[in-house]
């Protein structure tokens, strides 16, 4: 099954692995990427205001490639799928931004919030579906215990995402399941890294990250895995204590044996 | 000005400040809490109370990491993370007062610096 697909910018550069193993693992499974002619960054960041237009037609064009192409649109980074899907659910509650929007689109180009935004992580859980996925791990993790780090990119607002349990999410302990591997809970797993601070504000940095580092270690975590490439980024440069992080596309490729 | 400029802030976020009920659960999940002179529940509040250039002279505009935590959490749906956000814009559309300049990106980079980062600090402290 083709896909239309929107890699984003940091997996073009700093996050090769989490697309490198995205398309190589989906191929294995039956579906091919098909990444957007194109396509342009989110922007990293949604921005709440109602007034705010330019900044969000970027996302817009996926959005409507996404619908001509298969009727959705996957990514796989964090920060890609909050700001898709939160801009796609501006059409549904604000008809000024969907007006002022449309100003902006070429005439046969026009959207209205038909398309829709799906995670890799969605696509193995709804479509191939973890007990399936199981099947196909030729190499199970086994022994290893692997920390979650959800972040607040995936989970929230809850209410437009609908992602997970906002508070106590499972799809991604349920894919370490798959794996042969064993998930650890720990309370930091859904809370910030820092994010864009660390430009701004280093040491306030440092306490986020290091606060989830450690919790995870806590808990007896060997390493941890994201879908995010800041969160990559700020657990490994600002934590105090050093953890190895990992995206969650490469330990499935390990895992289904497609990485020597 | 200060209602003009309530008014202005509450159109942007679309937060309701008036259903906050003072719970101050917000200030007390929101990670940037030791950081901000003044804590989500206070912009709520001053913002209610139209008493906004403060919160517009504040560092704390720019502690707010955007979690969402205090969105998620508010047990009454006020939003207060979309309430931050309108007043720094409100301050950064001003001519001349991003808070983050291009020139000043190639002294903050490092080897490893996501492009992510970047752009989210653009849109976060820079129109």
């Amino acid at each position: 099954m083709k896909i239309a697909y929107y890699p984003g910018c940091t997996l073009k550069n700093k996050a090769k692995a989490l697309d490198r193993y995205a398309r190589e693992s989906a191929e294995f499974l039956g579906f091919e990427l098909c990444e957007i002619e194109n396509w342009q960054c989110c922007g990293g960041a949604y921005t709440s205001a109602k007034d705010e237009i330019a900044t969000k037609l970027p996302s817009v064009r996926a959005l409507a490639n996404g619908r001509d192409n298969g009727g959705r649109v996957l990514t796989v980074c964090s920060a890609c799928y909050n700001v898709l899907k939160q801009t796609n659910h501006e059409f549904k509650v604000n008809a000024d931004f969907d007006r002022r929007v449309n100003n902006y689109m070429a005439p046969d180009m026009e959207y209205h919030g038909e398309g829709e935004v799906i995670h890799f992580l969605e696509l193995l859980r709804d479509e191939v579906g973890f007990d399936e996925l199981a099947k196909k791990v030729v190499k199970p993790l086994t022994g290893k215990k692997i920390a979650a780090y959800y972040g607040c990119l995936l989970l929230r607002p809850s209410c437009v995402l609908k992602f997970d349990d906002p508070e106590n999410p499972k799809i991604m302990e349920d894919f370490i399941r798959a794996l042969g591997a064993e998930p650890v809970i720990y309370s930091m797993r859904n809370e910030c890294c820092g994010g864009y601070i660390t430009l701004e504000d280093k040491s306030a940095a440092k306490k986020r990250a290091s606060a989830v580092a450690e919790n995870a270690l806590e808990m007896g975590a060997d390493f941890m895995i994201t879908a995010c490439p800041l969160c990559e980024y700020n657990i490994k440069k600002n934590s105090d204590e050093k953890i190895e992080v990992k995206y969650f596309t490469e330990v499935l490729a390990e895992a289904l044996g497609l990485i020597d | 000005m200060e209602q003009k400029r309530k008014e202005q802030i509450l159109r942007m976020s679309g937060a309701e400040v008036r259903k906050c009920m003072k719970c101050g659960k917000c200030s007390a999940t929101c990670p940037s809490y030791d950081e901000m002179e003044y804590h989500p529940h206070q912009f709520v509040a001053m913002v209610n109370e139209g008493n906004i250039e403060k919160l517009m002279e504040s560092e704390s505009i720019y502690k707010c990491l955007t979690c969402f935590a205090c969105v998620e959490r508010c047990p009454r749906g006020v939003e207060p993370a979309k309430v931050v956000e309108a007043v720094r814009l409100e301050v950064i559309r001003q001519q001349g007062k991003n808070r983050l300049k291009q020139d000043d990106i190639p002294a903050k980079l490092d080897e490893d610096t996501p492009g992510q980062l970047l752009m989210t600090a653009m849109r976060k402290y820079a129109k």
